[in-house]
């Protein structure tokens, strides 16, 4: 591999040297060297490595979610510039480019779809990678500011499906940002001020919009492409961890990323172009009446992927609900990489055959507990009513807390009792957790209805 | 450096750390400052002037649509600006004529027409917008800031010369 020019052969037509002058490396060839030097010689291919890890490969130890999401991206980038020539960003004349894209614009419906569905999809597969990576343990060393970065890259996701989300100015997007905004007022300290710069006035308005606009199309995609090139250098730089069984060592056997790797990434992605397009030919995005600020919905909900938070709310004191319990969660997930560990488990699903009941036993305990203390707290629960003397943060939010945090200490103390290593209690916490955020955000979206009355499914 | 005494080339190193931590600073400052809300006259955060005080009898509740704000004429007298924007998340909380009260839409909170919570979740009464009479009787009212208030008071109430405040 000392060199690295490729052949050169003088007796070719001119329209091959002007071919060779572009893509020097031949697409296909038959041995293996020069399979690798189209890889090295290549701006986009040399992402990858020239040699991959045959285990890695396995489409059931990845996925291919990091790879869906590079996809989405790109997907999201060209309908958002598409979008952005028809789309005026005005509380006048935003709805009216709704209208437009469904009535005159050539395709404008399907273009507003797939920009639609690709953005939600990406908050759903970049919270799945975020797992897949957590119950393989790929955040351990030397991957741990890879994880922070990744944290990072999923807020930003969701900052952009935000921004995104009152540009149609209709019904659901005003009143979904009025209460996703409202939220952030209760940050102490700092939280009316940000709202209001964020806003640009009091309340949600002209300014928001062309705010929202900017980020949304300047801000936060160029924030995403820095640190999303910053991450994948550093997954190029560590290597993918490789799938193996527990006590065992990884098999070390590598082969040439053309075309072993590329393949499966270019019919990923045709495969899911292809759910994608038929999905968004199908299913509109919706789109309500045109925004008027002076009439709520009801039940007026935030965006799908803040109702986990809307529903706490409904639970806890709004600081407690809306900061101080995702504060904590945040800060801990961002820690967890650098926290000791007893065991070494990379590329072991779920740490260990112990791991594997013990986070299946904590979803399910997960769910069970957070719809319990959903009903408790619906039906029997009155701490502000029982401690009346004690101002509402504390009876409405140290109280529960307390009791909430003395539940998660007692289950990890009893993991740990009954021989589970740190790591996997852990886990389990995270799984319970997790189980009991998916349980919330499912009884936000679905179980209520008009007031934030809770329906039961069986009434 | 070992000696303590600052070397020539530490004090470079540290002078143009601090310029360049001090450039950064004001560019940051330049830019929160250029992105603030910018507040106009008679739009929404603006001054809004409702003419003379006495169109509006004692007891009347009247929506300011381009202000988003209730003009409160309360019976026993006095006159409020009160925000229509629930406490709570931020719902447009519409005015009941019937039983006198605001009532939000979105999770059920209710307010006295003073601003005051009568049912939760709404941490606290409608906030209000300075209102003033001035000398010719005009009601006058600044949008460009809400006034949150934790009671609400008697203090939060503007009297129409003539009316008492007792």
């Amino acid at each position: 591999m000392t060199d690295m020019q490729p052949p050169v052969t003088n007796n070719t037509s001119i329209i091959g040297r002007v071919r060779r002058s572009i893509q020097r490396d031949p697409i296909s060839s038959d041995n293996d060297r020069d399979r690798m030097r189209l890889v090295m010689n290549s701006l986009i291919l040399h992402i990858h490595p020239s040699k991959v890890s045959r285990p890695a490969l396995k489409f059931s130890y990845t996925f291919g979610l990091g790879g869906l999401l590079i996809l989405l991206s790109f997907i999201l980038a060209v309908t958002g510039i598409l979008l952005i020539f028809v789309y005026t960003p005005s509380p006048d004349a935003a709805y009216e480019s709704m209208i437009s894209l469904r009535t005159e614009i050539y395709f404008g419906n399907l273009v507003r779809n797939l920009h639609h569905w690709s953005g939600n999809l990406m908050v759903v597969v970049g919270v799945l990678h975020m797992l897949r990576v957590f119950y393989t343990a790929g955040f351990t060393p030397p991957r741990e500011f890879n994880w922070v970065m990744g944290m990072v890259l999923l807020l930003l996701v969701v900052a952009a499906n935000f921004t995104g989300y009152l540009l149609p100015w209709d019904q659901l997007a005003y009143w979904a940002v009025t209460v996703g905004t409202s939220l952030l007022d209760y940050v102490p300290v700092i939280g009316p001020a940000l709202t209001r710069l964020l806003l640009g006035g009091p309340e949600v308005g002209a300014a928001t919009l062309t705010n929202f606009y900017g980020l949304h199309i300047a801000l936060i995609p160029l924030a995403i492409f820095s640190i999303v090139t910053f991450h994948i250098w550093r997954v190029r730089k560590d290597k993918i961890t490789v799938p193996r069984q527990l006590n065992q060592p990884a098999i070390k056997e590598k082969v040439t990323t053309v075309p072993h790797l590329v393949s499966i990434e270019l019919v990923f992605a045709l495969v899911w172009l292809a759910i994608l397009f038929t999905w968004s030919a199908f299913v509109n995005a919706p789109l309500e009446e045109a925004a008027n600020p002076a009439h709520s919905p009801n039940p007026a909900k935030a965006a799908w992927y803040f109702m986990g938070f809307q529903e706490l709310l409904l639970h806890f004191h709004p600081v407690f609900g809306a900061i101080i319990i995702p504060g904590m969660a945040l800060f801990a997930m961002l820690l967890l990489p650098y926290l000791d560990k007893d065991m070494d488990s990379v590329g072991v699903w779920f740490r260990s055959q112990r791991g594997r009941v013990l986070t299946g036993v904590s979803f399910l305990l997960g769910i069970l507990g957070t719809a319990a203390f959903i009903l408790l707290d619906e039906y029997i629960l009155d701490f502000p009513g029982w401690l009346p003397f004690l101002p509402s943060y504390i009876s409405n939010g140290w109280v529960p807390l307390a009791i909430l945090l003395l539940f998660i200490i007692g289950f990890y103390e009893l993991l740990k009792a009954i021989g589970s290593t740190t790591c996997e209690a852990r886990q389990s916490v995270f799984t319970l957790l997790l189980a009991s955020f998916v349980t919330l955000t499912f009884v936000g979206i679905f179980l209520r209805g008009e007031g934030m009355i809770l329906l039961l499914p069986w009434s | 450096m070992s000696d303590g005494k600052l070397s020539r080339r530490g004090f470079i190193n540290i002078f143009w750390g601090a310029a360049g931590a001090l450039a950064l600073t004001e560019v940051s400052i330049a830019s929160l400052r250029f992105l603030s809300p910018r507040p106009t006259d008679g739009e929404f955060g603006g001054v809004f002037n409702l003419g003379d005080y006495a169109q509006y009898p004692a007891g009347s509740v009247t929506p300011v649509e381009a202000g988003r704000f209730y003009l409160v004429h309360l019976q026993e007298g006095g006159f409020m600006a009160v925000y229509r924007r629930c406490t709570h998340l931020g719902c447009a909380v519409p005015y009941d004529q019937a039983t006198g009260q605001f009532v939000c839409p979105c999770h059920g909170s209710a307010f006295t027409d003073d601003g005051e919570v009568l049912n939760q979740p709404a941490p606290r009464p409608l906030d209000l917008f300075k209102l003033e009479i001035n000398d010719d009787g005009e009601v006058v009212v600044d949008t460009s800031a809400q006034i949150e208030r934790e009671k609400s008071t008697t203090t939060d109430i503007v009297y129409a010369p003539g009316e008492s405040n007792v």
